[in-house]
């Protein structure tokens, strides 16, 4: 039977743009363009490559989020994914890391899976929970972080680069993975694969579908709340130091007072 | 009513290659272009994402596309850099497209694929010493050996893009075939002209001499070279077309090959524009950012509305090609617009930049040095006019 690989993707705001927070303090995604987590692109071009690797492999990306979340969905399926699947629900608006976690396993209940391929974080929370919370619901092993990943006889393999040591992982399929932006850059989309996106199934569940009650997600379900939100100090000048003699001396004393040295 | 707006794969494609060209080509080509090197780590990346294959059928390993998804990668391209998006550019309507147009089913097997892949370019070798504008002129002759059943070449080509690198495969010869004045027609009108043919010259062809690169004023980082040709001898199963067609043939490549060139010209215009709003909101003079003086306003609105203008024009008469309609007009007006954008906002915006747009270091010092080419290459713009005051109706 061919491998089932779901990649986990996130439709974000684009990082390079002036993201903001809306009046209910969740994410703003009307004032700047969304597009696929740049760090997710990593998750799908880990996919595609053991999809490639096994020549039996079926790749779906599974996506929550409102209808212009199609656009990461079709970036995937671009970039060589077979199929996808969209959660798309009003009532998830505000929905935290644990209520998404909680989606995420219901649907991959519903789809089917041997190997979850989520990136290291998104790039508009970063909080990098995802991964390990979905393992925990769907009771199945986490490998995590990993900057190379193979798949071999229903087992999974990877290497986590630490600070201080490299480790080697692995875990009986079926598990979760999170893979970094060391894992090897993602491809481009081609002319042929884009074509090809128009044509893929896309899948699309509500919270009905999945048999998840609203007020078990949304703002109202969420475990966490943002209770206030401060706009980034703006940029400070920087520090001019002018060699009179003592320039080295001064600079020592900077790099201690901010504790670089 | 005319929709101004691409279809969703067209955008998707648009933005995939911008991204690529901000990515990928930004940050290394100042490097090749300095030191007149062919970047063939880019062009392997750009072979991967099938942009050599875009307009070409899937079953010669093409993608599927058309002219018009063409011209929108060489525009996002020369965005960023010419000499990539001009790699690009020959690669695809001077090296495969005669072979794709006018190449046997044998010739398309043999050829596309590789072509479509980017691991092997093509050259289109037309110009000669003495004969640019004026392509009838050629000189080159290729003589068919009965005994042999062979072709044998003979003269020079100079000028040829893509045609001396690691990855060239073939060069498609222009050449006088025998008997030298059988006249042909040429846009419907009976004329006198020599009978050329177009031939394949696979590289490494005992006779075929590639010359050493020419040191250009710009397109640092792209391929041209002098080609000679002594007693040169490839198959009669070589011709591409039909004998004594090839002034008709390459007439229809120059003609598409005009709007992929206004293509590229308009990134370069708007890669003028992309330079000089970030220098001018950056750099200060007298307390302020010079982007807040209305001088600079002035001249980068001017600068936006030449690259607009061009981008209409170009797609106006690709869509034109792709319709099946005549578009000789409207390719002519979009290279000549075209082509005076990108030399008006080259010097402009090396103006906005100052003494540091004199510096190499600066992209817009390379869309200054790779601007000038484009009023010249596929066709002068003196070309350009004849040829649209001859739709008009005007003769000489």
């Amino acid at each position: 039977m061919s491998l089932r690989i779901v990649v986990c993707v996130k439709y974000v705001p684009d990082a390079t743009g002036d993201r903001r927070f809306a009046d209910d303090t969740t994410t703003d995604r009307e004032s700047v363009d969304g597009l696929l987590s740049e760090l997710d692109e990593y998750g799908v071009e880990q996919a595609l490559r053991i999809a490639e690797a096994s020549g039996d492999a079926e790749v779906t990306v599974l996506t929550v989020g409102p209808d212009d979340a199609k656009d990461a969905l079709r970036k995937a399926l671009s970039m060589g994914a077979d199929k996808a699947v969209h959660v798309n629900d009003d009532d998830i608006h505000g929905t935290d890391a644990l209520g998404t976690s909680a989606i995420l396993a219901k649907a991959l209940e519903k789809t089917g899976y041997d190997l979850v391929v989520c990136g290291m974080a998104s790039t508009d929370g970063t909080m990098g929970v995802l991964p390990a919370l979905l393992a925990e619901r769907l009771g199945v092993p986490q490998v995590t972080l990993l900057s190379e990943v193979s798949v071999e006889n229903g087992t999974v393999r990877g290497r986590r680069d630490g600070d201080a040591a490299t480790e080697e992982l692995e875990a009986a399929l079926p598990a979760v993975v999170s893979v970094t932006d060391q894992s090897g850059e993602a491809r481009y989309p081609s002319f042929k694969g884009i074509m090809a996106a128009k044509k893929k199934p896309v899948q699309s569940y509500d919270l009905d579908d999945l048999g998840i009650e609203a007020d078990e997600v949304g703002l109202a379900g969420a475990w966490t709340a943002v209770d206030a939100i401060t706009a980034r100090p703006p940029r400070q000048a920087g520090t001019i130091v002018k060699d009179e003699g003592e320039g080295g001396k001064q600079l020592a004393e900077f790099l201690a007072a901010q504790k670089f040295v | 009513m005319l929709d101004h707006r691409l279809d969703s794969e067209y955008e998707d494609l648009r933005r995939t290659v911008a991204e690529f060209a901000n990515d990928v080509v930004a940050p290394k080509i100042g490097d090749y272009y300095e030191h007149d090197e062919f970047p063939y780590e880019i062009v392997r990346e750009m072979g991967r994402m099938g942009l050599f294959g875009l307009p070409f059928p899937e079953e010669y390993g093409g993608m599927g596309g058309d002219y018009f998804a063409l011209c929108l990668a060489l525009e996002e391209l020369a965005r960023v850099d010419s000499s990539v998006a001009i790699t690009l550019e020959a690669g695809v309507s001077l090296g495969a497209m005669p072979v794709y147009r006018f190449g046997t089913e044998e010739q398309k097997r043999e050829w596309l694929p590789r072509l479509c892949s980017g691991e092997m370019l093509g050259a289109f070798g037309l110009t000669e010493p003495e004969g640019g504008s004026d392509a009838g002129a050629t000189r080159t002759t290729a003589r068919l050996d009965e005994a042999t059943g062979e072709w044998v070449i003979n003269g020079t080509k100079c000028f040829i893009t893509n045609s001396g690198t690691d990855i060239t495969g073939l060069v498609t010869v222009t050449a006088l075939t025998e008997p030298a004045t059988r006249s042909s027609e040429v846009g419907g009108r009976a004329s006198t002209r020599p009978a050329i043919s177009s031939i394949i010259v696979p590289v490494g062809t005992p006779g075929f001499t590639v010359s050493k690169k020419y040191s250009k004023v710009g397109w640092n980082a792209s391929d041209t070279r002098e080609l000679s040709f002594t007693d040169c001898r490839v198959p009669a199963a070589n011709l591409l077309g039909e004998p004594g067609r090839g002034y008709a043939q390459f007439l229809r490549i120059l003609d598409e090959g005009r709007i992929a060139i206004a293509a590229l010209a308009t990134g370069l215009a708007q890669g003028c524009v992309d330079q000089s709003l970030s220098y001018a909101s950056e750099r200060h003079a007298f307390g302020r950012a010079i982007g807040a003086n209305q001088a600079i306003q002035f001249k980068i609105a001017d600068m936006e509305m030449r690259a607009h203008t061009s981008r209409l024009a170009w797609r106006d008469a690709a869509s034109r090609l792709l319709h099946g309609e005549p578009f000789k007009k409207e390719a002519a007006i979009a290279k000549l617009h075209s082509s005076d954008a990108a030399v008006v906002n080259a010097r402009e915006a090396t103006q906005i930049h100052g003494g540091y747009g004199f510096m190499n270091e600066f992209p817009v010092a390379r869309f200054w040095r790779d601007c000038k080419i484009l009023e010249i290459g596929e066709g002068t713009s003196e070309v350009q006019r004849m040829l649209i005051a001859r739709e008009l109706g005007m003769t000489p």
